[in-house]
């Protein structure tokens, strides 16, 4: 059985999707896209569709989501990616397909770069609130998660966080505006440190807040590398494997369709 | 209406910025797989369907599934969709002042030529107000001016629309499919000749044809003591009665053919084909089976169709085979086989909601889960005595019942749920409690034949309303106090039973939302004002249980001088005038009367698809008649992909 790892964006629109909506959607094109995937034994057989590491939240959109996909039959991930992208809705795009190597990919998402796009907001006030967040050690924050209200250090898991100036039609302006952009990369932990995190926080060092609701986009996940300060891309490894011929075929035999 | 001049510009930019705030923001962005936006100014005739309840549940519904291709296939016509907001969403866009929208286009929804919406129950009554609010379209009918949309109902509510006639402008009664078109030509050529006589004359040559009622064409008299006296037409060329449409040959309207594949969850993930129309087992509680006969099966061969291109353009992997009694079908065996043929070992399942009590079902139940997935059965008996069953003209007997359910316990299958109604005409404690005695029978029976314990039973126990154009119109509906006082009795009942009760699981609801149901149900026009007061009262999605407030229909009624009473517990006379004899079912008033009289004596009535016809009245008075099979031709199993 052949795994294949996938990255695609959810855009636009499409960031309202919820993770559970975009596991039905990808199911769906998968049976459109006739992809021979693979299913669970069992009483309810499934199709074996991963994903890998925290989704973006529901209205969060994104560069770089993760799944795993199992087929039973060999497939090129070239045929793949263009086949699935066609029968996915516009907004949720495919944008990379590698035939799985060694090693677990969840243990190579270390680290997400975000991007928070702020309209309306003064730059001086955040570059202001972003300097005393970066000088703090520790900045508490509380959140309702799924077991309750959770108080945690949103400070640490930062690894950089920056300022700059944008402009551009936002969601709710149809003339455009100038708007803050914050970009930062943080670690991945326990509990996860979400951008809206950092923004409680922000607000708590600085009493900075954002007259409108950000738009927010995760950049990139992958592992770290601490020349870049950020994520690089996680596929490879898979591409170096496959070149070492590890997993076996790169260019070996390929099935007819896809 | 459109007013030609204005540009209609997309309301997704400032509905966006609201969408942050919401609950599942999803189902307002469209976009949905298969779903179609048209070019504004190239169409000339545009209608806004409406599903007046939330997303999840609108969006998968046939009807408006079927109206919105088909409209949307025909040259110069478009046709977008619009839900029901929930109330998080309403409150912002009532503070930010966006109005009603549809999803394909977030264009607002008073720019459209109709709103068209579909009623399968009457708890959607207090969402059309809303929809009508946030549009900026007048509530009442009255009020309205040219720039307005006609405002449409269809559905099997619209079989009795007065209690929204004053939010209408017009209602139409069946199948919605060549009607929908014939509207749009009338004001197609209204529109090219320069909107002659404004709204007005647009709704008097709608109402001409016999085929639309428009509710103010028409006056309604009553006698001192509050009953009907008469409704007839206030002005030349409005006819005395408006007649149901019926589509004669369903393999010429396969729709949906490109079904709709949303992002967002909803209440059904599946295809689903409809393979006939109409019932006739003359069941008397049964709205739905009066008012769509006759029966007019889809061939096999169109089933088969629908099914290959609507899962290969969905994605969907589950079929439904819908219609009122889906084993029913004189080629179900066939059907059932075949599509368990093609669809072997590709993880498609097939389901065949509403099936009657025999032991045929097993075998098709069987065929349909050959991939191993035996879950539940489901079985709709519906009363719980055998006298009961005579009265309803539900005819299972019990040893039918235990011998079907035995079957299906002894071939694999661990879950059996049984169907039944509460608060029947002529209904005493003692058939409530029969539910219970049938339940014990049916466990020992599966008990002994399987060797096991390890077999279930659950009792779904719904609140009997009695419908107009059925027998029971002129029933009395039970009132919510002894309907609550039976399903207790039957509960303690289960409880105690320490030998079988806890192989048995019983599901209720209380029976207050169904006098609110029953009030809608036969009301006529004085109930309006009722509806909008629960609404400016905030009533919002009746058909919730988190949402309903009793206590705000029996306030607003009160408040409005209508006596609930005597809309729902009240037995009619024969001669009473009811608020729908002016809107033609096809049914004989004489015969709907004969059935009532059958159903008190515990007479039963055979169908007739395989015995002589009984003369309920449908076929001559409509021009229509019965069209089963067998067409004796077989599916093949699909090429290799």
């Amino acid at each position: 059985m052949q795994r294949l790892r996938v990255r695609y964006a959810k855009r636009g629109r499409l960031r309202f999707t919820s993770h559970r909506d975009i596991s039905r959607a990808v199911e769906r094109a998968v049976r459109r896209a006739e992809v021979p995937v693979a299913f669970s034994a069992g009483f309810s057989p499934h199709p074996k569709i991963s994903y890998v590491g925290a989704a973006a939240p529901t209205g969060v959109a994104s560069e770089a989501e993760y799944l795993e996909i199992s087929v039973t039959r060999q497939c090129d991930p070239g045929r793949l990616k263009a086949a699935l992208d066609g029968s996915l809705p516009p907004g949720l795009d495919v944008l990379d397909v590698v035939e799985a190597g060694s090693g677990s990919l969840a243990d190579r998402l270390e680290c997400s770069a975000w991007e928070l796009r702020l309209p309306g907001a003064d730059l001086a006030l955040a570059a202001v609130a972003v300097e005393r967040f970066n000088a703090a050690e520790r900045i508490e924050v509380e959140r309702l998660t799924k077991k309750g209200m959770r108080r945690f250090d949103a400070r640490e898991a930062v690894l950089s966080l920056t300022t700059a100036e944008g402009s551009g039609t936002t969601a709710g302006q149809a003339i455009s505006q100038s708007c803050v952009i914050l970009r930062m990369v943080v670690r991945h932990a326990t509990p996860a440190v979400r951008p809206d995190d950092v923004l409680t926080g922000l607000r708590l060092v600085a009493d900075f807040a954002p007259p409108s609701p950000p738009e927010v986009t995760r950049l990139a996940q992958g592992p770290l590398d601490v020349r870049i300060g950020g994520p690089v891309d996680p596929f490879d490894l898979d591409r170096d494997t496959s070149r070492g011929g590890e997993t076996g075929p790169a260019g070996g035999h390929v099935d007819g369709d896809l | 209406m459109s007013v030609e001049s204005q540009p209609v510009e997309s309301l997704f930019p400032r509905l966006e910025a609201l969408l942050p705030k919401v609950s599942k923001p999803i189902q307002y962005v469209g976009g949905e797989l298969n779903s179609t936006v048209k070019d504004w100014d190239e169409a000339t005739v545009r209608w806004a369907l409406m599903y007046p309840d939330a997303y999840e549940v609108g969006l998968p519904n046939q009807g408006v599934q079927i109206l919105y291709e088909i409209l949307n296939e025909m040259p110069g016509t478009l046709a977008e969709r619009t839900y029901a907001v929930w109330p998080d969403l309403e409150a912002l866009m009532r503070a930010e002042g966006v109005p009603q929208f549809t999803v394909d286009a977030h264009r607002p929804v008073r720019a459209f030529d109709v709103l068209g919406l579909s009623f399968s129950t009457e708890l959607g009554y207090t969402n059309m107000l809303t929809a009508l609010d946030l549009a900026g379209i007048p509530l009442e009918a009255a009020d309205r001016g040219d720039d307005d949309p006609i405002v449409l109902a269809g559905g099997h509510a619209a079989f009795n629309p007065e209690p929204i006639a004053d939010f209408l402008d017009a209602a139409v009664l069946g199948d919605g499919e060549q009607i929908a078109i014939a509207i749009t030509e009338v004001i197609r050529e209204w529109k090219a000749e320069g909107s002659p006589g404004g709204r007005d004359e647009l709704l008097m040559r709608l109402a001409e044809s016999g085929g639309v009622y428009v509710p103010k064409f028409y006056d309604v008299d009553y006698h001192p003591d509050g009953r009907i006296r008469r409704v007839a037409p206030n002005r030349s060329g409005v006819p005395w009665r408006v007649h149901k449409h019926t589509v004669m040959d369903l393999d010429e309207w396969p729709y949906p053919k490109k079904p709709l594949v949303p992002l967002a969850e909803t209440v059904h993930e599946r295809f689903s084909v409809e393979i006939f129309r109409g019932c006739t087992r003359g069941c008397r509680f049964c709205q739905a089976g009066m008012i769509t006969r006759p029966v007019r099966e889809r061939s096999i061969t169109t089933i088969g169709d629908m099914v290959e291109a609507g899962v290969k353009a969905s994605g969907f992997n589950e079929v439904g085979l819908l219609s009122l009694s889906s084993a029913d079908h004189s080629e179900i065996g066939d059907v059932a086989k075949g599509l368990a043929d093609r669809y072997e070992g590709t993880n498609t399942s097939l389901s065949l909601p509403s099936t009657r009590v025999d032991a045929f079902n097993i075998d098709l139940a069987n065929e349909f889960s050959r991939n191993g997935r035996r879950s539940g059965l489901t079985f709709a008996p519906e009363g719980g005595s055998e006298r009961m069953r005579k009265v309803i003209n539900k005819m299972v007997t019990e040893e039918d019942l235990i011998r079907t359910v035995t079957t299906a316990y002894t071939q694999g299958w661990r879950q059996v749920k049984l169907y039944f109604m509460c608060g029947l005409p002529t209904e005493e404690d003692a058939d409530v409690l029969g539910i219970a005695d049938l339940a014990r029978k049916v466990i020992k029976a599966g008990r002994e034949a399987t060797g096991s314990r390890d077999i279930r039973c659950t009792v779904s126990i719904g609140g009997f309303v009695p419908k107009p154009h059925t027998p029971f119109q002129w029933a009395a509906q039970a009132d919510h106090e002894t309907v609550d006082r039976r399903l207790k009795a039957l509960k303690d009942t289960l409880r105690g039973d320490k030998e079988y009760g806890r192989a048995i699981g019983m599901r209720y609801h209380d029976g207050k939302p169904s006098i609110v149901e029953g009030l809608l149900s036969r009301g006529d026009r004085r109930v309006g004002a009722v509806i909008r007061a629960v609404w400016q009262d905030g009533g919002r999605f009746d058909g919730w249980s988190e949402h309903f407030s009793f206590q705000r229909w029996m306030d607003a009624a009160a408040k409005a001088g209508v006596d609930v009473d005597w809309y729902t517990t009240r037995e009619r006379e024969e001669n009473e005038v009811l608020p729908w004899d002016h809107l033609d079912a096809g049914l004989d008033r004489e015969w709907l009367w004969q059935d009532w009289q059958d159903a008190i004596n515990d007479v039963e009535v055979e169908d007739c698809r395989w015995t002589p016809c009984y003369d309920c009245g449908v076929c001559p008075s409509m021009g229509t008649e019965i069209q089963i099979g067998p067409t004796g031709r077989k599916l093949l199993p699909l090429t290799v992909v």
